[in-house]
């Protein structure tokens, strides 16, 4: 028998970056599919410009920062950048605004930091928080499910409403967003926020149309679907051990938690745990956005801090706070953590005493 | 070089008060908002700049060192109130529009700066031309900052150009683009701290270069300063 002998690291990585942001890619596809039939050509169409975006801003500020060109878009990170903005904006926002999003997205949150690795916060947070504090209202101007319309818009409908404004004939995006009896319908979570704010309580927003068709009372129809085909494709990461368990869980739980708490003090303003979850974008944020290995924190003690305060916060400002989703607001603010989270989770170097602060004092 | 040369590329570019010594962040963040804030602003910081560097100058050899601080602040106060005074009498919208930044001029750590570093040490003939220097540069970079911002923001450029300069600038302002919808980010604050970033990385590009261009013929590494040397 032959020993061989080596220095460390001796558990060496199996997969390289690119092949890990494809494996997301491939995971977020289904869910992708989903969404566009539920909601519309739209995605496609942002997506081609947030990836044609991505790609180009980032190749022009590699030649600037005379780096490694093909190398760098080669590992794939630039397109799941582009392709979390393009989920997470509304499918009919105007082109220019989606360009602006996506190079504040590279530009800015990732490249002027040092490029994949270096980068403080979730670029894709960035670029999307940037356009909704920009751009509030056009931001806000979600579709309803495309069963729902009066009339289904198509792709060239979609493509014209995305680069001129108008469908063919000459609807503006708030009329196409009126459904047949007038009413211009929000997302559930916006529907359920403007309600409590107008004076009715938890189970009178339900009431609305928005919510027929969901698997369960409190669930939009089409969002909870979308919802669950992200679940699943996060699920097969976590199988694949692309991310760990950790962040998901943790922000899920705390989510339920916080949610359940404020849910039992008070049934007729405070949504329930399941309503939190499948509605916005909680799970698409928990397995796919929280869990970016740049930005997110590293030690598994610190990746369950990380994961429950975003979900507590997730929760606190979609409760009190101003806008109605708040998954981006969490994950930046908890970006901005993650070097004392991690730094008092240290895990304890083997041969070491468990109090890391005797150690360094040698 | 001559000692007023030296003054003036040091306010204005070596140790800019903005983009290299970064002092009176709060104000030039707060009301660059649009050009004419900015060029307000700095306008009134450089009078009171150069009225207090000359103040503090004439009594330097008169006031103890023990309590040159409270002279200088005070000196500051009043040359604040005096320019707060005639902004209120001659450009009362622009008193309002910049509202509590102007008696926040005061605490404008760029002005007790200078008065600490150069006014109580030199005679009143450079005092003043420093404080002159220091202001245009403050000033320059406030114009800056506030274009992008309001070019950006707004699609304008010299709104409110009446405001600072009376009736005859009412056709100055220039409208670039249309927009119902415009990029807010730029107007509020996070825009501020993005725009004065991009600035400061731009002023050290060309630094660099300069740098380089200079020491290219050696092969040593030379470690480029990019902080003034005063």
């Amino acid at each position: 028998m032959k020993l061989f002998l080596s220095s460390s690291p001796h558990q060496r990585v199996k997969r390289d970056t690119g092949q890990v942001m494809r494996l997301v890619i491939y995971a977020m596809l289904p869910a992708m599919i989903l969404q566009v039939v539920v909601f519309g050509w739209g995605l496609v169409i942002q997506a081609t410009l947030t990836v044609a975006t991505a790609l180009l801003v980032e190749g022009l500020i590699l030649t600037l920062r005379q780096k490694h060109v093909e190398r760098t878009l080669g590992d794939y990170s630039a397109v799941v950048t582009a392709l979390l903005i393009a989920i997470s904006i509304p499918p009919t926002l105007p082109w220019w605004m989606t360009i602006i999003g996506t190079f504040f997205a590279i530009a800015i949150a990732k490249q002027l930091y040092g490029g994949l690795g270096f980068n403080m916060f979730n670029p894709a947070m960035i670029g999307y928080v940037v356009l909704l504090i920009s751009f509030p209202v056009a931001m806000t101007m979600w579709l309803p499910p495309m069963s729902m319309l009066a009339e289904p818009l198509g792709f060239i409908d979609t493509l014209m409403l995305i680069f001129t404004g108008y469908t063919n004939s000459g609807l503006d995006i708030t009329q196409v967003r009126t459904v047949a009896d007038g009413v211009t319908m929000a997302t559930p979570l916006d529907t359920v926020k403007t309600g409590l704010a107008s004076g009715q309580t938890y189970h009178e927003a339900l009431l609305e149309p928005i919510f027929n068709g969901g698997f369960a009372a409190s669930l939009g129809a089409g969002w909870a679907w979308l919802s669950v085909a992200y679940l699943l494709g996060g699920l097969v990461l976590l199988r694949l051990k692309v991310i760990n368990w950790h962040i998901p869980g943790a922000m899920i739980g705390s989510v339920v938690v916080v949610s359940g708490l404020l849910h039992l003090l008070d049934m007729d303003h405070y949504a329930s745990p399941l309503f939190h979850i499948f509605n916005g974008s909680l799970l698409v944020g928990a397995f796919f956005i929280a869990t970016d290995p740049v930005s997110a924190s590293t030690t598994d003690k610190g990746r369950l801090v990380f994961g429950a305060a975003i979900g507590f916060w997730l929760v606190i400002i979609r409760t009190f706070g101003g806008y109605p989703d708040a998954v981006a607001f969490a994950v930046i603010i908890m970006n901005m953590a993650v070097p004392l989270i991690d730094y008092y989770t240290k895990p304890r170097t083997y041969g070491r005493d468990r109090n890391p602060r005797s150690t360094s004092k040698r | 070089m001559n000692q007023y040369q030296d003054l003036a590329s040091s306010g204005i570019w070596k140790n800019n008060p903005a983009l290299v010594q970064l002092l009176g962040l709060c104000p030039l963040l707060a009301v660059t908002a649009t050009l004419i804030n900015g060029l307000a602003l700095g306008l009134a910081t450089t009078a009171v700049l150069i009225g207090s560097n000359v103040t503090v100058s004439v009594v330097r050899n008169f006031v103890r060192n023990e309590i040159r601080i409270p002279v200088f602040v005070m000196v500051i106060a009043a040359f604040v109130t005096i320019i707060q005074l005639l902004m209120n009498a001659f450009t009362y919208e622009l008193y309002l529009s910049l509202g509590i930044f102007i008696p926040l001029i005061v605490t404008n750590c760029a002005i007790i700066g200078r008065a600490e570093a150069f006014a109580s040490k030199n005679p009143v003939a450079p005092a003043a031309f420093d404080g002159l220097m220091m202001g245009v540069g403050f000033t320059i970079v406030l114009m800056l900052l506030g274009a992008m911002r309001e070019i950006l923001g707004s699609g304008t450029l010299l709104a409110g150009a009446d405001r600072l300069f009376g009736p005859i600038a009412k056709n100055w302002p220039l409208e670039i683009f249309v927009t119902d919808q415009p990029f807010l980010l730029a107007i509020l604050p996070p825009g501020a701290f993005i725009g004065m970033g991009l600035l400061i990385a731009a002023k050290n590009i060309i630094d660099n270069r300069a740098a380089a261009r200079q020491t290219a013929p050696t092969d040593k590494v030379t470690r480029i300063r990019i902080t003034a040397d005063s």
